[in-house]
C-alpha cells in the first residue's frame, strides 16, 4: 500500500459558538486546512458528525459543508460512528487515499451541541448505546460509563479519587491550548467535590459538551512532497467493533474493540506500544482513559489508573496523554473529536505544540471511540525526516 | 417509542422471553436469532428466571428526556442466574441500599408515559428479592 500523509490542519476553538453553524464552523477548519496545504480545491470530503440530524435536523452534511466550504461538486459524505465519527471519517479518507482512487481529500469532523437544552443532548447522546435494551431504560450515556467505573473499582479496590488525575492532568495541559474549552487547571479538592451526574462519574469525570470543527488535508506521498509543510505520516489507521450494548460483552471491562484496532494499527505500522511517544487517548470519562490504556496496552488490566496516580501520562511521564487537554477540557464536541486527537498529535510531531512540546516525539497514537467502546478507531502517526 | 416497536418487543419485555442456541446451549438476552457464542442460528425462545445478581450499578441524577420525573433513580447491570447480562432499573429500594452482588428479580413497572400519543411504556425492572422462594 503506498504511504499517505496529513500535508495540512484546521482547528476551532471549542466552546459554545452561539454565532456559528455546523457550516461556518466546519468552512473554518476546512479553509485553514486547506491553506496550510496550499491546496484550492480537494478530491473528496469525509464529515465526521454525529448529532446534526438529531440536534439541528440537519443531515446531508457532506454535500452541505462541501458547498458551504466552497467545496460544491465534489465526492462529499457524512461518516457516522457515535462519537467515533471523526475518527471514522480520517479512516475512510485515508482508505480513499490508499486505494489510489485520490491523491488528496479532506477528513473534518464537526458537531455542534450547545443550543439544544441539556436534557435533549442527553438524549441525543444516548443515541450512541442500544436503543432498546439501553437507553429505553433511561440510561445515559454517563450512566454507562457510571457502571463500568463502578464494576472496575470494584474488581480491582480503587476509590473515585484514584481517578482524579486524569482530570487534572488534562486540564493542565488545556491550559497551554488556545483551542481548548476549559484551558485552566484545577485541582485534586475540586475533583472531589464535583457534583455527581451519574454516581460514581462526577461532573469532573466527563469530557465536555462544546461546538467546534476540526479538519486535516489527506494526500498521497507524490502530493505530500510538494507540499509546503513537514508532512506527517499516517503509519497507520484501524477501526474494529464491539457489541453496542456493554450487557452483550463477556468481558464488559475489556475495551475489545479498542484492542483489536491498537493492535491491527500496532501490526500495520510495525511498531509495538513501547514505541509510541504520546497518546490522545478518548478521555470521554476518566473510566474510558483507563480501560483505554489498558486495551492498547499502555498497562496491564487493572492498572490503567496507576498510570494516572504515578502521574506517568503528564508531559513528562511514560506515556503522555491528552496533551493539548483531551476530551475532557479540550472538550468533546463528540463527531469532530476524532480529528481534533490527529490534529492535535501532528502539532506534536510537527513541534508546533508551544509549551506543552514534547521533546523529540516522532510517534504519535490516536484512538477515538464510539459508543461505550461499540467502535475504536487507531490512528498512529510518525514524524519522517 | 413506537406503537408497533413496543408491541414487537412485547415478549421481551413482559415475559424476558430471550432465546436458547441449540447448537451450543447459550441462553441469549436480548433475542438475536444468531448465537454470538458459535455463530449458529438460535431462534428457539427462552423464558428467563428473572433471578439474578446486581453486577454494577449507578444513580442517575442528569436524565434523558421523559426521566427527569424520577430522578435520582438506580439503573444496573444484573447478572441473570442463567448468565447473561441485562441492562435494566432497579426499583422498591433506596439508592444508598443497593451493592454489588445483591440478589434481584424481574417486575412488571410502568417505565414512563410518552408526551406525545399517550402511550404507556411498561417494561422490566428489577428489585430486591424480598424472600426466599419456596421452591
Amino acid at each position: 500500500m503506498r504511504d499517505i500523509y496529513i500535508v495540512g490542519i484546521g482547528q476551532t476553538k471549542v466552546g459554545e459558538h452561539w454565532d456559528k453553524s455546523l457550516r461556518e464552523l466546519s468552512l473554518e477548519a476546512i479553509r485553514q486546512a486547506l491553506e496550510e496545504a496550499q491546496i484550492e480545491l480537494p478530491e473528496a470530503l469525509f464529515v465526521g458528525n454525529m448529532l446534526s440530524g438529531q440536534l439541528s435536523n440537519q443531515q446531508n452534511l457532506g454535500a452541505l459543508v462541501a458547498d458551504h466550504a466552497g467545496l460544491r461538486h465534489i465526492e462529499a459524505i457524512k461518516v457516522e460512528a457515535a462519537c467515533a465519527s471523526g475518527g471514522a471519517a480520517l479512516h475512510m479518507a485515508y482508505v480513499a487515499v490508499a486505494s489510489g482512487l485520490y491523491d488528496v481529500v479532506v477528513a473534518c469532523g464537526v458537531e455542534k451541541m450547545t443550543e439544544a437544552p441539556p436534557s435533549k443532548t442527553t438524549t441525543a447522546l444516548a443515541s450512541a448505546a442500544d436503543a432498546l435494551y439501553e437507553a429505553e431504560h433511561g440510561l445515559s450515556f454517563v450512566a454507562l460509563n457510571a457502571l463500568l467505573m463502578r464494576r472496575y473499582m470494584h474488581e480491582y479496590g480503587y476509590s473515585r479519587e484514584d481517578f482524579g488525575n486524569f482530570a487534572i492532568n488534562a486540564h493542565r495541559n488545556a491550559a497551554n491550548n488556545p483551542c481548548a474549552m476549559f484551558p485552566r487547571a484545577i485541582t485534586q479538592e475540586a475533583f472531589i467535590q464535583a457534583k455527581m451526574i451519574a454516581d460514581p462519574i462526577s461532573l469532573l469525570d466527563s469530557s465536555a459538551i462544546g461546538d467546534g470543527a476540526a479538519a486535516v488535508v489527506v494526500a498521497s506521498e507524490h502530493f505530500a512532497k510538494s507540499r509546503p509543510l513537514t508532512p506527517i505520516r499516517i503509519a497507520a489507521s484501524a477501526l474494529a467493533t464491539d457489541s453496542v450494548a456493554i450487557h452483550d460483552r463477556p468481558d464488559p471491562l475489556f475495551l475489545q474493540a479498542a484492542y483489536l484496532s491498537s493492535q491491527k494499527a500496532y501490526a500495520q505500522a510495525q511498531v509495538g506500544p513501547e514505541e509510541i511517544d504520546f497518546f490522545e487517548l478518548h478521555d470521554a470519562f476518566s473510566i474510558m482513559a483507563a480501560l483505554s490504556l489498558e486495551a492498547a496496552g499502555f498497562a496491564p488490566r487493572g492498572q490503567g489508573v496507576r498510570l494516572a496516580i504515578e502521574n506517568e501520562i503528564s508531559l513528562q511521564g511514560r506515556i503522555p496523554i491528552s496533551t493539548m487537554g483531551g476530551l475532557k477540557a479540550r472538550g468533546h464536541p463528540v463527531g469532530a473529536t476524532g480529528i481534533y486527537q490527529v490534529v492535535e498529535a501532528v502539532l506534536q510531531l510537527r513541534g508546533e505544540a508551544g509549551a506543552n512540546q514534547l521533546q523529540g516525539c516522532r510517534l504519535g497514537m490516536t484512538q477515538n471511540i464510539g459508543g461505550s467502546g461499540a467502535v475504536a478507531v487507531t490512528h498512529i502517526l510518525e514524524r519522517v525526516d | 417509542m413506537d406503537i408497533s416497536a413496543y408491541w414487537r418487543t412485547r415478549k421481551q419485555r413482559l415475559s424476558l422471553t430471550g432465546e436458547i442456541c441449540p447448537h451450543c446451549g447459550a441462553k441469549l438476552f436480548p433475542p438475536r436469532d444468531i448465537c454470538p457464542h458459535c455463530g449458529k442460528p438460535a431462534r428457539t425462545p427462552y423464558h428467563f428466571s428473572g433471578r439474578g445478581t446486581v453486577y454494577s450499578f449507578s444513580i442517575v441524577y442528569n436524565p434523558p428526556e421523559g426521566f427527569e420525573p424520577f430522578v435520582p433513580y438506580v439503573v444496573a447491570l444484573v447478572k441473570l442466574e442463567e448468565g447473561s447480562l441485562i441492562t435494566a432499573q432497579l426499583t422498591d429500594v433506596e439508592p444508598e441500599c443497593v451493592y454489588i452482588g445483591m440478589p434481584v428479580e424481574m417486575v412488571t413497572r410502568k417505565m414512563r408515559e410518552e408526551d406525545e400519543d399517550g402511550l404507556v411504556i411498561y417494561n422490566y425492572k428489577f428489585r430486591p428479592v424480598l424472600q426466599p422462594t419456596s421452591l
